[in-house]
């Protein structure tokens, strides 16, 4: 059981939790930590920094193009971690990172599990790691270190499975809006909302946050009513690309937001 | 040793499924069921009639004789390159759509390279009457213009993808995503023995009649069923998958499994997978990838389109490392002047993919008691501008 910044956030806060994804060194290679203390002066409950990747599958345009001009800034784990050395002295919201799982075991997973915690990471996301090789084989590395799993659930994941995720996670579960890659229009349908009522009656012990097509303040407030809280990632990416300077950029997107 | 998936999908430490939650019902699916459904006797028999009647198998065991003489070895091609649609490609495809009928699937994509898979696609795909669209790096759709008329003739929709690289491996996510924004009504007909599983067996399965025929053939021509050698070439190493499939628990029959060097291995501009690449995932596979320090896949370079893949299938990583099977490494320079021997020995113009499988006969040690057998796995129609091309550079260079 990891006890983190992230655990404790959700026994402190129940609704309307804010979760804002963003791809590391994008704009620039040296936004990471600007725009970290930015989304935590704005309000921001928790972020998740993506650790850019040349063949991000799971992702949209808007954050498959900020990977890759990440990588072309030169970011890689190693120089995020260095970016994220003492940050903790002026962060103290929950950080997730989240990536695929190829540069992670190059960097070696236990190695970067320990470099990772040593800077104050609270949990990772990496959507390519099977359930049942975390299970028996990550799982106990990432609980030496503290460090919370997070999965995606998805419209097509069986009660199950969800259960069973449920089971073995301690920080929060990911509900994917629809069957989409990141940054998809999501419409608001019966279906959907089914789906929301469906896991809500499921009484799973870990909160839920609802992530992909999550864009501005209505589909955010909408995602609130049907869990704790919201992601948005390609709506903050194309917000960083605005022609203001990128504390403004932040600023802006989160009054949008939470205005 | 076991050479076959083990039931959590892995050959050795290579394989798995390492596919994000939204692709996990699709993939789920086909894991369940493409067992049973290739047992069914009447997939089996629709399956079987499309082959001989439509593909037309059993493709010829030849003995040649001109090159064995060049090699003093008993050189028997089998001919995938007489294959409709002129590769072994098609053999997976046709499996790959009777088995998305049976799942009631209504939409086919597929990723290509070269485009020879694409084709192979869209023509099961007219076959089948289902939507086909394809998946091409936008920079592939310029170098294989033909092929991408083709495929349109055959009534697909062409994708030219530009995330990327904007070539095979960048096709390969396009058609992933599709799949993930499509997770009830559609299939994605993988062309190699790559991806999660099950793909890498399902598609050996599908390409193993090239095997099971070798071992009939022989036994006809020479009264042995088992030869000395097999070779073959691999990009993501689906027609050696099938060539290896029924020799590969026979440990007298050596496998040489041929990889492109491009350049050089050392070049910086190579396919050869098997010495350049280490442990790493690529389209849900864990397996032998060519990667940066930091875990980034690169792009790999060979003259031959269907080679140029950045990975190579989760079993070929295993033989390798076990040393079940022999890999060399064929260099540009070597594939085309194999392509224009065999041309002028035996009248048969091969692709160039095959070409690096020709290549390494002088270096896999055959005697003249030995019977070889290489996987023709295509013909060179496809690449006949990249051929005058190559060879008008080189005889201006001289």
């Amino acid at each position: 059981m990891a006890n983190n910044r992230l655990t404790r956030l959700f026994q402190e806060k129940s609704g309307n939790l804010l979760n804002i994804y963003f791809t590391a060194g994008f704009p620039k290679l040296e936004d990471t930590v600007t725009i970290l203390e930015e989304l935590q002066a704005a309000g921001a409950d928790l972020v998740e920094i993506g650790m850019p990747f040349s063949d991000p599958l799971a992702d949209g345009p808007t954050i498959q193009a900020s990977n890759q001009v990440a990588l072309e800034n030169g970011m890689s784990i190693r120089t995020l971690l260095a970016q994220l050395a003492g940050v903790r002295e002026r962060v103290t919201l929950p950080i997730i990172l989240m990536g695929y799982l190829n540069p992670v075991l190059q960097y070696g997973f236990e190695r970067f599990c320990q470099d990772a915690a040593q800077v104050g990471v609270d949990g990772l996301i990496l959507p390519d790691l099977p359930f049942a090789e975390y299970e028996e084989e990550y799982k106990p590395i990432l609980e030496r270190y503290g460090l919370s799993l997070i999965f995606l659930i998805t419209p097509q994941t069986t009660d199950d499975r969800i259960r069973k995720i449920d089971a073995l996670t301690d920080s929060f579960i990911y509900m994917v809006s629809s069957a989409s890659t990141t940054g998809s229009q999501v419409q608001t349908n019966e279906a959907q909302q089914a789906y929301f009522a469906k896991v809500r009656q499921l009484g799973l012990k870990n909160p839920l946050l609802i992530g992909f097509g999550i864009s501005d303040k209505p589909t955010f407030e909408l995602a609130c009513q049907s869990a704790h809280g919201a992601i948005i990632g390609s709506a903050f990416i194309k917000a960083l690309q605005q022609p203001a300077e990128v504390r403004e950029n932040v600023r802006s997107f989160l009054q949008q937001i939470k205005g | 040793m076991n050479y076959a998936v083990n039931e959590r999908g892995y050959y050795g430490q290579f394989g798995g499924a390492y596919i994000p939650e939204m692709l996990y019902p699709n993939v789920e699916e086909l894991r369940e069921k493409y067992l049973s459904i290739l047992q069914e006797p009447e997939f089996q028999a629709e399956m079987q009639e499309l082959l001989r009647d439509y593909v037309g198998r059993p493709t010829p065991l030849y003995h040649a004789k001109r090159l064995s003489e060049r090699y003093n070895t008993k050189i028997y091609l089998k001919r995938e390159d007489l294959n409709h649609t002129g590769a072994h490609k098609i053999n997976n495809t046709v499996g790959q759509i009777l088995l998305a009928k049976r799942l009631g699937k209504k939409r086919i994509i597929a990723e290509t390279g070269a485009g020879q898979h694409g084709v192979a696609t869209a023509t099961v795909c007219a076959l089948a009457g289902l939507e086909c669209i394809v998946y091409m790096g936008r920079i592939d759709t310029e170098r294989q213009r033909p092929n991408v008329e083709k495929m349109r003739l055959l009534g697909a929709t062409v994708v030219p993808v530009t995330s990327g690289s904007q070539t095979l491996k960048d096709a390969t996510n396009e058609a992933i995503r599709d799949w993930i924004n499509h997770p009830e009504d559609t299939h994605y007909i993988i062309g190699s023995v790559v991806g999660p599983h099950p793909y890498p067996d399902m598609v050996a399965r599908f390409q193993s009649v090239i095997s099971e025929e070798i071992r009939k053939q022989l036994l006809e021509k020479e009264g042995r069923e088992l030869p000395d050698y097999v070779v073959a070439c691999v990009g993501g190493g689906s027609n050696a998958a099938g060539a290896f499939y029924h020799f590969l628990d026979e440990p007298d029959v050596k496998l040489v499994a041929v990889e492109a060097a491009g350049l050089g291995v050392d070049s910086g501009h190579s396919a050869a997978t098997s010495i350049l690449g280490k442990t790493g995932i690529i389209h849900g596979s864990k397996t032998l990838l060519m990667q940066t320090e930091d875990g980034q896949i690169t792009e790999p370079y060979s003259i031959s389109a269907g080679l140029d893949y950045p990975g190579v299938g989760p079993q070929h990583a295993h033989l390798a490392q076990t040393g079940r099977a022999q890999f060399i490494a064929i260099t540009d320079a070597e594939a085309m002047e194999a392509l224009r021997e065999l041309s002028r020995l035996e009248g048969i113009i091969p692709a160039i993919e095959s070409s690096h499988a020709l290549a390494a006969l002088k270096e896999v040690g055959a005697g003249p008691d030995d019977v070889v057998v290489l996987n023709l796995s295509g013909r060179g129609d496809k690449d006949l501008n990249t051929i005058l091309t190559y060879f008008e550079q080189q005889d201006g260079q001289q």
